[in-house]
């Protein structure tokens, strides 16, 4: 049930117009940071301020919304979101995949393909991918200006001298359209291969450090490597031990205090369709 | 079997209920009233006012209740029900200079018109437990003198214009054409950030942060050598020019806390030695606060001095985009939000390194 005293989905129609153009902007421009004026939401920042702005932004009565963290729709924070979304805009919540017209997500893209006519909003801690290289924004704004992605390369290459291979495990930097070299936002280096030529829209929320990105529909996107060292995303010697997936991002579970463990699904709506879908054959 | 953990829902719902029973306590104990906790716990109030940039002590008083007196989270709450309001209208800047004052004091002449005017201050109370305030026995004593005084500081012109008059120390005056200035709220943090701005951060900027960066100058991080020109607290008229009547019509009274801050400055090619100022202003009575805040705006102003941008509290970009609470606590706090994919992908990377 919608609360009325809280606009639809809580912020009021000014602001929603003023994050859509910054979306719009974000769009024509793959990969750029759209600086825009993020507001002060009842969830402390940090915990998905930036996904649920632009999500209350693009939000209609008719949109059936899904929330997933770490690929779960049942951890606190996704059941939180969800919650606030329904107590403020009274929408029709899902937690499969492929009922979802908008998906709002924290370190992970679900496992199931997404399609045309879906949208992604992704919550995003720290929008700058060289940051960590670089801390002060007058400095990175320019490097992106100038294509100067110097700086990275480097690192990964020192990483690859070091290691013999790239210690970026996750928000591992992607390279958008050719253009702007982006934080795909903390999921598992396992995922950014989803992010290329994804038929839905993929739109980054970093409500803290007050940006806005995109990612367009058949985008072309490439995770950072050389020709010599590809790049490589996780994988598991063992299936998912409840669905016997091979393919999916494995949570590894503590199952006792004597070095017990078990791969599961990180995805529990991809888990449990294989599941269901098991029993019935 | 392994069954995936469901119920945050739940336990959600059961957490938000312990919450307010840990809120409420001993059911025996009377609950305190917002009207308690605006007179009797002013200083709070007033803190949770200026870094929830909203003047409203009854919302500050609940947001106080609702947050069981722990101030970053009631400032918190305050904001984000700040965000949902509209802009009525914009007033006029407020002129500190004639403000009813309640306390005045400068540390750098010993006697000057007006006089100095302590009033309510913790300075010289000598920091003793007053047990009589445990047994409730507190009298109230009656100062005779505070009404009778309050507002009648006779030609309390600030100090700084007596160092003015031998243009001893700079002029701020507007810029060309006196720009609206930026506004934080609306639109986010750019670098290099205009002073205005940067005071905007700074007077919504948590109170520990500054203090911390303000002591940081007095140690070797940067070289202010300040001096209290002026710290004066009272009471000042808000007016508004509503378009269809076209002049100035008070809207009501606020209180605010200013600081000044005298600076030295060497002086430069086209500018004689003279006096530079830091600035500091608050609702209510935050005093530690507008002189913290003062410290670190005349170390950001290094830049536009021409002086070497080495230490912290001179550095924009480190203060201004850490100075907000609710930015740092909520992402210090994030780290207790699940983040078991990005862990099981750096335990795979560690294993793979040994």
């Amino acid at each position: 049930m919608r609360d009325p005293h809280y606009a639809f989905a809580y912020l009021d129609e000014r602001t929603k117009r003023m994050v859509r153009r910054a979306l719009l902007k974000a769009v024509a421009i793959p990969g750029y940071q759209v600086p825009f004026g993020s507001r002060e939401m009842p969830l402390p920042y940090g915990w998905g301020t930036g996904g649920i702005q632009v999500t209350a932004s693009i939000l209609g009565p008719k949109d059936v919304l899904k929330v997933i963290d770490q690929g779960a729709d049942d951890t606190v924070n996704a059941v939180n979101i969800r919650r606030f979304f329904e107590r403020t805009a009274g929408i029709a919540t899902t937690e499969r995949t492929r009922e979802a017209t908008i998906l709002q997500t924290r370190h992970r893209i679900p496992e199931t393909p997404l399609a045309e006519r879906q949208i992604i909003v992704y919550q995003v801690p720290v929008p700058e991918p060289l940051q960590r290289l670089e801390p002060r924004e007058a400095e990175t704004r320019r490097m992106h200006a100038l294509s100067d992605y110097g700086l990275m390369h480097v690192k990964l290459y020192e990483d690859i001298a070091r290691y013999g291979h790239v210690s970026t495990t996750y928000d591992y930097p992607v390279l958008v359209n050719g253009r702007y070299v982006m934080a795909p936002s903390p999921i598992p280096k396992f995922d950014n291969p989803k992010i290329h030529m994804n038929p839905a829209l993929q739109l980054f929320g970093a409500g803290r450090e007050k940006r806005i990105y995109a990612v367009p529909p058949y985008t072309k996107v490439e995770s950072l490597a050389f020709e010599d060292h590809p790049f490589e995303v996780q994988r598991w010697s063992r299936p998912c031990v409840l669905c016997g997936a091979v393919d999916s991002f494995l949570d590894e579970v503590v199952t006792d205090d004597r070095g017990g463990r078990m791969f599961v699904c990180s995805d529990t709506d991809y888990c449990g369709e294989r599941r269901g879908r098991k029993a019935a054959a | 079997m392994y069954v995936a953990v469901k119920g945050g829902e739940a336990a959600i719902d059961q957490s938000v209920r312990l919450v307010a029973e840990a809120r409420r306590g001993d059911a025996s104990v009377p609950e305190l009233t917002l009207q308690q906790i605006k007179q009797q716990l002013r200083l709070s109030v007033d803190r949770v006012m200026t870094e929830g940039s909203i003047y409203d002590p009854d919302l500050a008083a609940l947001a106080i209740k609702q947050a069981a007196g722990d101030l970053v989270e009631a400032i918190f709450l305050l904001r984000a029900f700040r965000a949902t309001l509209p802009r009525l209208g914009y007033t006029l800047a407020v002129d500190t200079a004639s403000m009813q004052l309640q306390r005045r004091v400068s540390a750098i002449f010993k006697d000057l018109p007006g006089g100095q005017v302590l009033g309510p201050t913790y300075d010289y109370t000598q920091r003793l437990l007053d047990f009589s305030l445990a047994a409730q026995m507190g009298t109230v004593p009656i100062c005779e003198s505070a009404e009778a005084q309050m507002g009648t500081v006779p030609d309390a012109s600030p100090v700084l214009e007596l160092l003015d008059q031998e243009g001893l120390i700079e002029r701020q005056a507007p810029a060309a054409g006196d720009p609206a200035p930026g506004d934080l709220t609306r639109e986010p943090l750019r670098f290099p950030a205009e002073r205005a701005v940067r005071l905007q951060n700074l007077a919504r900027g948590d109170e520990g942060f500054l203090l911390a960066m303000g002591y940081s100058t007095q140690r070797g991080f940067a070289h202010g050598h300040p001096f209290a020109g002026e710290i004066r607290y009272g009471k000042v008229q808000v007016e508004l020019v509503p378009e269809e009547l076209g002049f100035p019509v008070a809207i009501g009274e606020i209180e605010l806390t200013e600081c000044q801050m005298v600076n030295q400055f060497a002086g430069s090619k086209t500018e004689p030695p003279q006096f530079t100022r830091g600035y500091g202003l608050v609702f209510g009575h935050c005093e530690r606060k507008a002189m913290a805040m003062a410290l670190v705006e005349r170390a950001l102003r290094a830049e536009e001095l021409g002086e070497g941008v080495e230490s912290p509290a001179q550095m924009q970009e480190f203060v201004l985009s850490h100075s907000d609470s609710l930015e740092a606590s909520g992402f210090v706090q994030h780290l207790k939000l699940p983040h078991y994919v990005d862990f099981q992908a750096e335990l795979e990377l560690v294993r793979k390194m040994r």
